[in-house]
């Protein structure tokens, strides 16, 4: 069975290209544009909110784009347990919309971030993160990327084992010299309870391409697709 | 609203002189009205019109080589890179804003030169920016420096394009007058090229994209003035950027210029309506006749007078083919943006404004325009006084004998020479997934994918040396960022200038800016790199004085094998490492002596055309035959400072090296000299050989200067710890802005 992925293209996104190319190119993957004014996923079987900066977010993070049009189907698909990847602003948008629990706060020194820093996987047994056993050098990219939630939420999130990256050093040690943004506990991605909804700040997208120097990110996309083909 | 009366005090006002006013006059026939003296007065600005600085730009190379569209003929020049590819590009200053209100001036600064770059139908891949500001120490320069990045950093990315690349430099003499000039590199298809042009009688003028404001009302006049105690009050010529439109903006222009819609395309920016009509009219020996009530407006009540000279940013003058009405307002819609007709072309050379059912202008374009009847001056020159002074400086005058780990811990703290991690941290540098080489080499490297080529590209300009000599400091900025696309494995295509000077009417600034254009002519047509366009911002003047001539040069170069990509740091121990070129301990404008000594001094080094040329062609020779491993052109601080930074620029893996430098007659100078033409190169062991032989062959001067080793920067009898070097590297900014 063809795995088939679909790349949501809100106005403002801008890492929609960078995740289609790396995906159909880099990986040899079949994927398609989704318009996010059209109401159908087109078959999708894993369907990704690219990062970029959706409607400007000029109120907050992804308030605008959970109500785009497209939303209801992707609310609807992951409701029926279809396979959803929130990658920056894209996770910013899961959180909004209730689809992941939590929020992202603007980055504790209330400046934008760019550059590569490693990701241990906490979970390695997820559909995001099978056998991820090594660090990841990731890009991130973002203002608010300062991960946040209750009391409650965290304790679910850990006894659920809803975390999969954390920031870390290049050995593994999760300390505050790694956490690029102020987040909880380094958290730098989570999936909701049942495990078909992923969000995560890092760019996996931008780092497969090995003529950039470096392709960690294929393990992202890679753990994904061999869970499925099962 | 009651228009005022037009007298010649209104004309003065408006930035206009007595002889500019009655040529108005002698053109129309008639006195202008309100609306009119407007146009004419913001079209004849220095910011539009370059009537101070034409006569002298067109003595640059502006053709030859791969250079497909000449210097000011398009929004931004264009060269051939081979496969059906051209690049565009193009530097502009957003000084003037971003002096009074920095996070706007930087952030429209930016979103205007990507829309030079997409106008053209190419795709923008990259964004640059040179800033400079004064020392900081001072809290309004911080104030500043932080608003400009920050406007820099949101409008890119939101914006969506990576920011890979530029220069910060602090220096007193931009204390009141900070500068910021931002760069775009874009691609398109060779036959997509879109022209600013308005043709064929009848065909519809469209105005897309964001409604017209009252914000950035007389921008471009603003930029023709010194900034003094009363710019505060222009606070509303500075326009305000939404990035956010001008991504829709990109998508939907793109798709029009691809679907083969349009005539001709032109970006609103400064002068608004005025110069897009105008422009494009006068290069299609054509007219516009266009109805204002059809814009759509921002806010009530405004007048033909303001919506003609509304700055309002991300907006767009479309000509569109009749017939095509249909089709442009769907792919408009679609992205959600405004798409109205304003107008048509006519055959009569003329822009006939209505408004609410009125004629408000009837100007003959080509005689608003650069090239056409604007006014062209060429002004009285005057060598400087200081020059005589600085010239004969005596550096044995210098204290000698100073404790050498201190003056090079100090130096290398500078503001000028530590890493700019703090800035570039807050810009995507990455997003379209093309970026080989990111901030903090030697220049920038972004893949075009369709081809497995890549551009390096790189900005440029120590503008100490152009004050002390504006030809010598001019030809080394050019050579400069040559060389540094050299380092990265890049043979230069080709130059965009941003010529940041004062007030053009003093004669001592006027004789600043001809030679620095000599200067400029000189090295580009020896390195057959022309100029592609650019910008000019006089005025830079605070009430203090005017800041250093700053003629930035932004340079970018083809790599024509990603194989060929080399960057600036050390990459294994045991490697050799060697100087290619020569020192002759040169140290007037240093960082050195600025830095210890507290001064501006001395003549420039010197730049010698051949030799620089000849270290290109044999570094390109190196790096083609694989044996390369890193390569860092010797340039602020000295040798000291470069071997330093070798070392330290790979924050994930620093390798130490221990090295021996030629002293000439001083450790000082000789550790401290900016002479030009001059890389670090190390290469493996095994390759000594072909390595030198290759040198030999091409008689390049070179020395071996040691090896690279442990964790230590060890350089004749001192040693520096790299920790502790690195902290001060990367941290420095950090720490001042906390």
């Amino acid at each position: 069975m063809a795995i088939k992925f679909g790349v949501v293209v809100f106005p403002g996104s801008n890492c929609d290209q960078d995740a289609y190319y790396s995906l159909k190119k880099i990986l040899g993957y079949q994927v398609e544009y989704l318009w996010h004014k059209n109401h159908s996923l087109n078959n999708s079987d894993v369907v990704i909110l690219p990062g970029g900066f959706s409607y400007g977010d000029y109120i907050r993070t992804g308030a605008v784009a959970k109500l785009s049009p497209i939303m209801n189907e992707v609310k609807e698909f992951a409701e029926r347990g279809g396979i959803v990847i929130g990658i920056c602003n894209g996770f910013q948008i899961l959180c909004e919309s209730g689809l992941l629990p939590g929020v992202l706060l603007k980055n504790i020194n209330l400046k934008f971030v760019c550059k590569d820093v490693y990701l241990t996987a906490v979970n390695t047994s997820s559909i995001f993160s099978q056998n991820i056993n090594r660090s990841l050098l990731i890009p991130v990219a973002h203002g608010e990327g300062n991960y946040f939630c209750d009391d409650v939420t965290l304790s679910d999130l850990k006894k659920n084992n809803q975390i999969i990256f954390k920031y870390s050093s290049k050995d593994g040690d999760v300390d505050n010299s790694s956490n690029p943004n102020g987040s909880m506990e380094n958290i730098a991605g989570i999936m909701n309870r049942k495990g078909n909804v992923f969000g995560m700040m890092p760019h996996p997208e931008r780092v497969c391409n090995p003529l950039l120097g470096n392709s960690d990110g294929k393990l992202v996309f890679e753990s994904i697709y061999k869970s499925l083909i099962k | 609203m009651i228009e005022p009366k037009i007298t010649l005090e209104l004309a003065l006002e408006h930035g206009l002189t007595e002889s500019e006013f009655d040529k108005i006059k002698t053109i129309l026939g008639r006195a202008p009205n309100f609306t009119e003296l407007g146009i004419f007065s913001v079209m004849w600005s220095e910011h539009c019109s370059y009537k101070n600085s034409i006569a002298l730009l067109k003595t640059l190379p502006r053709s030859g080589g791969r250079l497909l569209v000449s210097a000011g003929e398009e929004n931004a020049g264009l060269i051939d890179i081979g496969d059906d590819l051209a690049v565009a590009f193009k530097i502009e200053s957003h000084n003037h804003p971003s002096a009074i209100e920095p996070y706007q001036g930087a952030a429209t600064g930016v979103g205007g030169i990507m829309r030079d770059i997409f106008t053209m139908g190419a795709r923008p891949i990259a964004a640059l920016n040179s800033l400079r500001f004064g020392s900081l120490s001072d809290p309004r320069t911080r104030y500043l420096f932080e608003g400009v990045v920050k406007g820099v950093g949101d409008y890119g990315n939101s914006f969506g394009v990576p920011t890979v690349a530029g220069e910060v430099y602090f220096d007193e003499s931009y204390q009141g007058n900070p500068l910021v000039n931002a760069m775009a590199v874009g691609i398109v298809k060779k036959n997509r090229v879109a022209k600013a042009i308005a043709i064929g009688e009848g065909n519809p003028v469209f105005i897309v994209g964001s409604s017209t404001g009252r914000d950035g009302i007389h921008g471009a006049t603003f930029a023709s003035e010194e900034i003094s105690e009363k710019s505060e009050a222009k606070r509303p010529s500075v326009q305000v950027g939404d990035p956010f439109t001008e991504k829709l903006l990109l998508e939907a222009t793109l798709e029009i210029i691809k679907e083969d819609l349009i005539v001709g395309i032109q970006d609103m920016g400064a002068a608004g309506i005025s110069c897009s009509t105008t422009e494009m009219s006068a290069k299609g020996n054509s007219g516009m006749k266009i109805n204002l009530s059809k814009v759509p407006l921002r806010e009530k009540g405004m007048t033909a007078y303001e919506i003609m000279l509304s700055e309002s940013q991300e907006r767009m003058l479309v000509v569109v083919k009749k017939g095509n009405e249909k089709r442009v307002k769907e792919i408009f819609d679609k992205w959600d943006l405004n798409c109205e007709i304003i107008g048509e072309v006519i055959n009569e050379e003329k822009i006939l404004v209505d408004y609410l059912g009125e004629r408000k202008a009837e100007i003959p374009p080509q005689d608003c325009v650069l090239g056409g009847g604007a006014p062209v001056y060429i002004r009285e020159q005057k060598e400087p006084e200081y020059l005589k002074q600085t010239r004969n400086f005596d550096f044995n005058s210098l204290p000698k004998n100073q404790n050498i780990e201190n003056i090079f811990l100090k130096v290398f703290s500078s503001t000028n020479i530590v890493s700019k991690r703090w800035v570039y941290e807050q810009y995507d540098s990455m997003v379209r997934t093309n970026t080989v080489v990111g901030p903090g080499c030697d220049s920038a490297v972004i893949l075009i994918k369709e081809i497995n080529k890549a551009l390096a590209v790189k900005t440029d300009c120590n503008s100490r040396y152009v004050y002390l000599n504006p030809k010598e400091g001019t030809k080394i900025a050019v050579a400069e960022s040559a060389r540094n696309i050299v380092c990265s494995g890049g043979t230069p295509l080709g130059i965009t200038n941003c010529l940041n000077f004062g007030n053009p009417y003093k004669p001592e600034i006027y004789w600043q800016f001809a030679q620095a254009i000599e200067g400029m002519g000189e090295a580009c047509r020896f390195f057959e790199t022309p100029v592609t366009g650019g910008n000019v911002s006089f005025y830079n003047e605070s009430p203090e004085s005017a800041i250093y001539p700053t003629p930035t040069i932004g340079m970018v170069g083809l790599i024509d094998d990603l194989k060929f990509v080399t960057t600036s740091y050390f990459k294994d121990e045991d490697d050799l490492i060697y100087l290619l070129g020569e020192d002759y301990e040169e140290i007037g404008g240093s960082e050195y002596l600025k830095v210890i000594h507290n001064l501006v001094t001395g003549d420039s080094p010197k730049l010698d055309l051949p030799t620089e040329k000849k270290l290109h062609d044999s570094l390109l020779k190196l790096i083609k035959s694989g044996i390369v491993k890193s390569a860092h052109d010797v340039s602020e601080g000295g040798i000291i400072s470069s071997l330093a930074e070798c070392c330290l620029i790979n924050k994930n893996k620093q390798v130490g090296c221990e090295v021996n430098v030629e002293i000439k007659t001083s450790e000082e100078f000789s550790l401290f000299s900016e002479s030009q033409s001059r890389v670090i190169v190390s290469i493996s062991r095994k390759d000594k050989i072909d390595f030198e032989k290759i040198l030999n062959d091409s008689a390049q001067v070179f020395t071996q200067l040691g090896i690279t080793k442990g964790t230590i920067l060890k350089i004749n009898k001192y040693t520096f710890e790299l920790n502790q070097l690195s902290d001060i590297y990367f941290n420095t900014i950090e720490q001042l802005m906390k």
